[in-house]
């Protein structure tokens, strides 16, 4: 148990701040505490949840990309317009499709990366306002409303009326949620694979010289990304029951930003599943506890970045850096070791 | 191959290591050529089993290459011949030579930050693991033998970048015994080792070599070189100098036969009492650091502090360029009393500090020559609010002559420089705001030995022409030969002033290091 926490600082910092903030809401509104509530923040975050895990890849491995929220709309678009023209095909189908869309369009990002040697955040603005600007200009900013009916149709793994009246329910893209968190922790944490990726974002010179496949991680990092970006843009038609070209635009630097807030170091070599789950989950309480107490949600943003800010610091800094300097003295020493 | 069957033989075997052992790794004719630059001209390397040999040199001399044909990153030009063991090699890779035990533990260690000391020694089964998959039990057990076998004691579940820089160096030579080690090679594993630190990893090195591992070791420091090495290869300009014994070899041989020329030490302390104080410090103290430090320094003096790493010598330092505040006691400068809020209150009072992380803390890399000369002063180089090229491109060649700087282009990046000639820069950084008082903290670590004369050499002058300088080293030679006077420091406080024209040499050494 010592071991656990001291492995995760972070991530258990943050679950702190987390009861904290449910026990805070919880006092303020009577609703925020429900089981229904509850359920309601999960389904709502299960497509950053699934983007989160797959950026999580990326910058353990110690690259960045800001591309896959517009990725996942391109893969959308496409993957409608080929089921369509597929006469209406089914969820294997669609998976199989978004994913393959969403992987190619990751390898191009690997490709600019790895091949052209341009640093990753300057290829996926690249790519974010290519794949962007070719969707709006293909499809003239035209939303998608007519889906095959197996898409647009809710599928429930669980409903249940409570006694007061609230429904809860356990829907598909919580379930594929759930599976992409178990994939991508598997990866990262039991294959040779993931120990790769942490030693490449780690110490990429180091990583060479003993031998690892540099050009394969570029891949498999963005691929992995780019596979997610598909499942979640697929899981975010069929929540959303359409396809509007520009309604994951901006998604990016929400899911980056609860990613790094879980733990994630930018740079590499850090970083955790657990931790990107509760990042997007921290954002989305706050938002939700937000909502219920009524305050106007032209607040929500300024709050959100605030709570992200404070968490940052908490789980970042050593609270003695927080201190005057006369008061450091002796804390000092101690370290002095290291 | 007759040697490859009498190894099977103990009984042969035994007789040839009474006799003259056979050759673990043998190299013949090793030519590397770098864009018509000739890095390696022909040269022979020979490493006995279990023998603790040194590879000496100066930077560029071609030692890096070599070890780098060794371990299969070059290819030598194809008439080299290699051996291992015996057996010829045709094509040497990183995989094969990682597979015969040859292992490298480089200077930077290239070891990972944020995994835990079990992860990185066990990395090899981390990325090997069957069916692809981590086993932790395997990384664990590797890692407790491989510590174990060198008998130290590093908590496994701590996060490497916890570690001090003595225990990383153990971590990566635990990682290399993990690949079953048969030769280790060790790139200047001392340069950022105290003393202790230093006698503890030589004690590991006599261990690995008592086990049968033959180890390679690449460093500057001759002194330790003597006493851990059975043999020495030098390489000069990519040629082979010769191998030789260590018995009857001495520090100024070895460097003579590293440089070709022929250094002379001879003390050159001398009495400044007729020149006025410059800096004056009386009781400084800072808890933890240092404590009731008095001393004076006068006009062209050469003062040396000289100490084990974390007995307050950069602390104090630091102090007196006015980077930390002192809590108590004061300092003068010309008489006067000074009272420092941060460097630029220093450096304005005219206290130069060239730090001991030149890499990292004084230059910045991929900046050029030039800008980085006259990075401290650029204030004297304004005429109406900007920069004036032509008062730049004066300061820059008049300190870059000064000082024998070898540089092509003053506006090649640093990065392009040695490290002997980047202090050299370093140095002139600070001289071109026309201090008074310079403080030269680990000066030559990372400097070749003949560039070490060099710096040395600057250093006199610019006592000579009336500096007041304070060198900071763990190596006591280097004070005892270029300093006036040589203060002791022990936890925090002076412990001995020594005058180098009272006692020898080895009356210094033994009192350090005692």
């Amino acid at each position: 148990m010592r071991r656990l926490i001291l492995g995760h600082t972070t991530e258990f910092t943050l679950l702190v701040v987390m009861v904290l903030l449910c026990t805070g809401l919880s006092f303020a509104t009577d609703r925020f505490l429900t089981i229904s509530n509850a359920f309601d923040v999960l389904n709502v975050s299960a497509v950053n949840i699934i983007f989160a895990v797959g950026l999580l890849v990326v910058l353990i491995s110690g690259g960045i990309d800001i591309s896959f929220a517009v990725a996942a709309s391109v893969v959308q678009y496409v993957t409608v317009l080929a089921l369509n023209a597929l006469g209406g095909g089914n969820w294997a189908e669609g998976f199989i499709i978004a994913g393959a869309v969403g992987l190619s369009l990751g390898f191009v990002n690997a490709f600019l990366v790895w091949r052209l040697n341009i640093i990753s955040i300057v290829a996926t603005i690249s790519t974010f306002n290519i794949f962007f600007g070719l969707l709006m200009f293909f499809t003239k900013g035209v939303s998608i409303y007519d889906l095959p009916e197996w898409l647009s149709t809710r599928v429930v793994f669980y409903e249940r009326e409570m006694s007061d009246g609230s429904w809860v329910e356990l829907t598909l893209p919580v379930v594929v949620m759930i599976l992409c968190c178990i994939a991508t922790w598997f990866m990262i944490s039991r294959t040779t694979v993931g120990r790769k990726l942490y030693a490449f974002g780690d110490n990429p010179e180091g990583a060479r010289r003993f031998g690892i496949n540099i050009g394969a991680m570029h891949y498999i990092s963005f691929g992995w990304l780019g596979l997610m970006a598909g499942i979640a843009g697929l899981m975010q038609a069929h929540y959303a029951q359409e396809v509007v070209p520009n309604a994951l635009y901006g998604r990016e630097l929400d899911v980056l930003a609860a990613t790094v807030l879980g733990g994630a170091r930018l740079g590499g070599g850090k970083g955790s599943v657990i931790g990107c789950v509760l990042g997007v989950l921290m954002v989305s309480i706050t938002q939700s506890g937000l909502n219920l107490m009524g305050v106007s949600p032209f607040a929500f943003k300024m709050i959100v970045g605030a709570i992200i800010l404070i968490a940052i610091t908490l789980s970042s800094t050593r609270f003695d850096k927080l201190l005057p300097s006369a008061l450091r003295t002796s804390t000092k020493k101690g370290s002095a070791q290291q | 191959m007759p040697s490859a069957a009498s190894a099977k033989l103990p009984w042969r075997k035994e007789i040839y290591v009474i006799m003259s052992a056979e050759p673990l790794l043998s190299l013949k004719n090793v030519k590397v050529t770098f864009g018509g630059v000739r890095a390696l001209k022909g040269v022979s390397f020979e490493v006995n089993p279990g023998e603790v040999h040194c590879l000496a040199g100066e930077n560029g001399c071609g030692k890096s290459t070599l070890i780098k044909v060794i371990t299969g990153v070059y290819t030598p030009e194809s008439d080299a011949e290699l051996y291992f063991d015996g057996k010829p090699i045709t094509a040497m890779t990183p995989t094969l030579a990682q597979s015969l035990g040859i292992q490298v533990i480089w200077q930077d260690l290239a070891l990972f930050d944020e995994m835990t000391v079990a992860e990185n020694i066990g990395f090899q089964y981390a990325v090997n693991g069957k069916y692809g998959l981590v086993d932790k039990r395997a990384i664990e057990q590797a890692a407790e033998k491989a510590l174990a076998r060198l008998g130290v004691e590093i908590d496994l579940d701590k996060p490497l970048k916890e570690l001090p820089i003595a225990q990383r160096q153990i971590v990566a030579i635990a990682r290399a015994l993990v690949g079953e080690a048969r030769l280790v090679f060790m790139d200047e594993p001392t340069a950022s080792l105290t003393q202790s630190e230093t006698d503890y990893l030589i004690d590991i090195v006599r261990n690995l070599s008592a086990s049968g591992v033959a180890v390679v070791f690449v460093s500057h420091r001759l002194a330790e070189v003597l006493e851990i090495s059975d043999r020495i290869t030098v390489l000069r300009d990519g040629s082979l100098v010769g191998v030789f014994p260590v018995e009857g070899m001495t520090q100024s041989r070895v460097t003579e036969l590293m440089t070709g020329r022929n250094f002379d030490s001879a003390v050159i302390a001398a009495d400044h009492d007729d020149k006025p104080v410059v800096l004056s410090v009386r009781g400084l103290s800072r808890a933890g650091e240092f404590e009731d430090v008095s001393f004076d320094l006068r006009r062209g003096e050469t003062l040396g502090i000289t100490g084990l790493l974390g007995a307050g010598r950069t602390e104090l330092a630091l102090t007196l360029f006015g980077m930390h505040r002192a809590q108590s006691g004061e300092v003068l400068i010309d008489g006067k009393k000074v009272d420092f809020h941060s460097n630029r209150d220093a450096i304005r009072a005219g206290v130069a500090y060239l730090s001991e992380d030149r890499l990292s803390l004084g230059l910045n890399q991929p900046q050029s020559i030039a800008d980085n000369l006259v990075m401290a002063s650029l204030d004297r180089l304004l005429s109406g609010g900007l920069i004036s090229p032509s008062k730049k491109a004066d300061v820059v060649s008049r300190w870059i002559s000064a000082l024998g700087v070898k540089i092509g282009l003053p506006e090649d990046p640093i990065r392009t420089l040695s490290g002997g000639n980047q202090q050299r820069v370093a140095i002139a950084k600070w001289l071109a705001i026309g201090p008074k008082i310079l403080i030269l903290d680990a000066p030559t670590v990372g400097v070749d030995v003949g560039a070490r004369a060099g710096i040395f050499e600057i250093v006199r002058k610019l006592a000579a022409e009336g500096l007041s300088i304070i060198v900071i080293s763990d190596e006591a030679p280097e004070v005892y030969f270029n300093t006036d006077r040589v203060i002791h420091m022990v936890e925090g406080r002076f412990h001995a002033t020594y005058d180098p024209r009272r006692l020898s040499l080895t009356e210094l050494e033994s009192a350090i290091y005692a």
